[in-house]
């Protein structure tokens, strides 16, 4: 699993996702500016990280996804190469066109960051092998603008084709009362229509680690590990 | 020549920031106001001076990285 990460300017969660990458994957993965053209070759998958690319201004993400290594992104994602966006990456892959809907302010108004459950969907992706379907896992979330939105007929595609990769849930694994922000059928994530395209709110990446609260994003990561695809 | 480029959600659209402002107002106790919607304006100069030629910019503009139109519409006008 060769991985890179792009670093745009506000991002802050690379150096979180890069930890995870190489302890799970046992290699090393490489840091990508925005302003590469290309990425290296033979990359498997490319990581969007979180943070506040270009101050959320304008809306979060547009500026970032027009960056010029996003054609790169957009060729690597179109030949079936892997793609992760991880909050603000999600956001970026919305405002791209490589995933569709939009992700508007909280219901609520307000920035959040807390634990939070989520329900696993399908598990024979390779974002996903490593847990179990329907399994409830823990991790964190940390954004202002998480409600998915999308209209009708886009909502029917990504239910109908199985492409919600983590809807929000309570504990208990009630997903209505679960929902944090507001996201329409409580979609924290989902897929491309390909599969190759994950983009989720929640980060994974914050939960490899007994010491900070719990291992349950470790999952994604050796999910990854164990992809054995040629991109 | 002076452009305005305005953007607004689509109809339908849920508008949190809008709702806010619209409680807002309504508990300063302003009659008179039903809803409100919040959009942006973009006030651009440009060195064109061909009005057909200075639309068809802004309309690229707009669909290119002004407007998300998944979620937003939105309005070109010279402004001389």
């Amino acid at each position: 699993m060769k991985s890179a990460v792009i670093t745009f300017p506000g991002s802050n969660r690379e150096g979180d996702v890069i930890r995870a990458l190489r302890r799970a994957t046992g290699h090393e993965p490489v840091s990508i500016w925005h302003q590469d053209m290309d990425l290296p070759k033979g990359t498997d998958l490319v990581v969007l990280p979180g943070g506040f690319s270009y101050g959320d201004y304008l809306r979060c993400g547009a500026i970032a996804s027009r960056a010029p290594v996003m054609d790169a992104v957009r060729a690597h994602a179109a030949k079936g190469g892997l793609v992760l966006g991880i909050c603000n990456g999600f956001q970026i892959l919305v405002e791209s066109g490589l995933l569709p809907g939009v992700l508007m302010r909280n219901a609520g108004l307000k920035f959040i960051c807390k634990m939070q459950h989520l329900k696993v969907g399908r598990t024979d992706t390779s974002f996903t092998s490593a847990y179990t379907e329907g399994q409830i896992i823990k991790v964190a979330i940390a954004h202002g603008e998480g409600n998915y939105v999308a209209d009708a007929d886009t909502i029917a595609r990504l239910e109908g084709e199985n492409r919600v990769a983590f809807r929000y849930c309570t504990a208990d694994g009630d997903t209505k009362a679960g929902n944090p922000n507001g996201s329409l059928n409580d979609i924290a994530g989902i897929y491309s229509e390909r599969l190759n395209v994950l983009g989720m709110m929640p980060h994974p990446e914050n939960l490899i680690e007994t010491l900070v609260g719990g291992i349950d994003g470790r999952g994604l990561f050796e999910s990854l590990s164990a992809f054995r695809g040629a991109a | 020549m002076k452009a305005r480029v305005t953007v607004t959600l689509k109809n339908g659209v849920l508008d949190p920031q809008g709702k806010a402002i619209e409680g807002a107002l309504k508990s300063f106790g302003l009659e008179g106001v039903d809803s409100i919607r919040q959009g942006k304006v973009f006030d651009v100069e440009l060195s064109l001076t061909d009005k057909a030629e200075a639309e068809a910019l802004l309309k690229a503009a707009a669909e290119k990285l002004l407007a998300n139109t998944v979620v937003e519409n939105y309005r070109v006008e010279i402004l001389g």
